[in-house]
């Protein structure tokens, strides 16, 4: 993957499959600790102990067409070659909680790219889910909650209209400038 | 810098608009991308984003864009079928670029972009 933002399309995907009602996307960055840390966590279906276990090796997939599933050991390996952390917690009907860590500073980071992109990707995929996305840097945090977005249209008008997505798009950029977050 | 307030002002204008939208089944076309891991990877979230883009600035209240996962030929990706009632057309190593062209001559010219289609790679031997 070219950019961080393309890997957490990529496994948020997996927590649209698991039937999430809610998700969270959190990016923290921060120059003075010099990381990004990433959280996606859901409300999703869970995986049980045995799969979990080898839920990063590439030879396990719930997808038919293939037998490898690349998502999480892309993610995995993204954040262990730039000196970063992966971990991953899931319980059975409860949800899973994926974390990431990457250092800012080191040379093999990708960078984070086109997050309004991806956040209104995942929105079109499924915009009856509540996606929470908060994104903090130093001295900074804004948040989106698609569930706020929601209640202010009204139940009439799906999130998942062009011309909504195209604002929540924009939405997502001037905010993050804003708190000069997101460009790394 | 956009509040939320301004949504008010979209849900003002939309509401009109959103009757119009009802398309019938008949002449409605589905614009499918790929979006699973190999797709994502060969670049298909920029696509997506064109399609939908051009879509809506073209105002084609006819067609739909939508996502799916793995369509089983990775090695092709990006990937997109435009469904047309029992028609499948699948483009392949799809780009932004070839992207607005396959809107402007398929999806509103109703002529299929042969060169980018799976059958054009698979007679020239890729």
């Amino acid at each position: 993957m070219k950019e961080i933002s393309l890997n957490i399309l990529d496994v948020v995907g997996n927590s649209i499959k698991a039937k999430a009602k809610r998700i969270d996307i959190i990016l923290a960055e921060s120059v003075q600790r010099d990381v990004l840390e990433l959280t996606i966590k859901d409300d999703g279906c869970g995986m049980a102990p045995e799969f979990l276990a080898r839920v990063t090796d590439p030879f396990t997939t719930t997808r038919t067409t293939r037998r490898v599933g690349l998502g999480l050991p892309l993610l995995k390996m993204a954040a262990e070659g730039c000196n970063g952390t992966f971990s991953i917690e899931s319980t059975v009907n409860v949800g899973t909680c994926v974390f990431a860590t990457f250092q800012l500073s080191h040379l093999d980071r990708m960078p984070l790219g086109n997050m309004p992109e991806t956040i209104v990707t995942l929105i079109g995929a499924d915009d009856k889910i509540r996606y929470v996305y908060t994104h903090t840097t130093d001295t900074d945090t804004f948040v989106m909650d698609t569930k706020e977005i929601q209640d202010t249209l009204g139940e009439e008008i799906p999130l998942s209209a062009p011309e909504i997505l195209a604002w929540i798009k924009d939405f997502v950029k001037e905010n993050l400038e804003n708190i000069k977050g997101g460009n790394l | 810098m956009k509040s939320l307030a301004e949504l008010q002002a979209i849900k003002a204008k939309m509401a009109d608009k959103v009757q119009l939208r009802e398309y019938d089944e008949n002449s409605a076309i589905r614009v499918v991308v790929g979006m699973a891991t190999c797709g994502i990877a060969a670049g298909a979230r920029p696509v997506l984003s064109k399609f939908v883009e051009e879509v809506q600035a073209k105002n084609l209240s006819n067609v739909m864009v939508t996502q799916t996962g793995c369509i089983g030929i990775c090695r092709y990706e990006p990937v997109v079928e435009v469904m047309e009632g029992t028609k499948k057309t699948t483009y392949i190593k799809m780009t932004p670029e070839k992207a607005s062209r396959v809107v402007l001559e398929h999806l509103v010219n109703n002529k299929v972009v042969e060169e980018y289609t799976i059958g054009a790679a698979e007679k020239a031997g890729e």
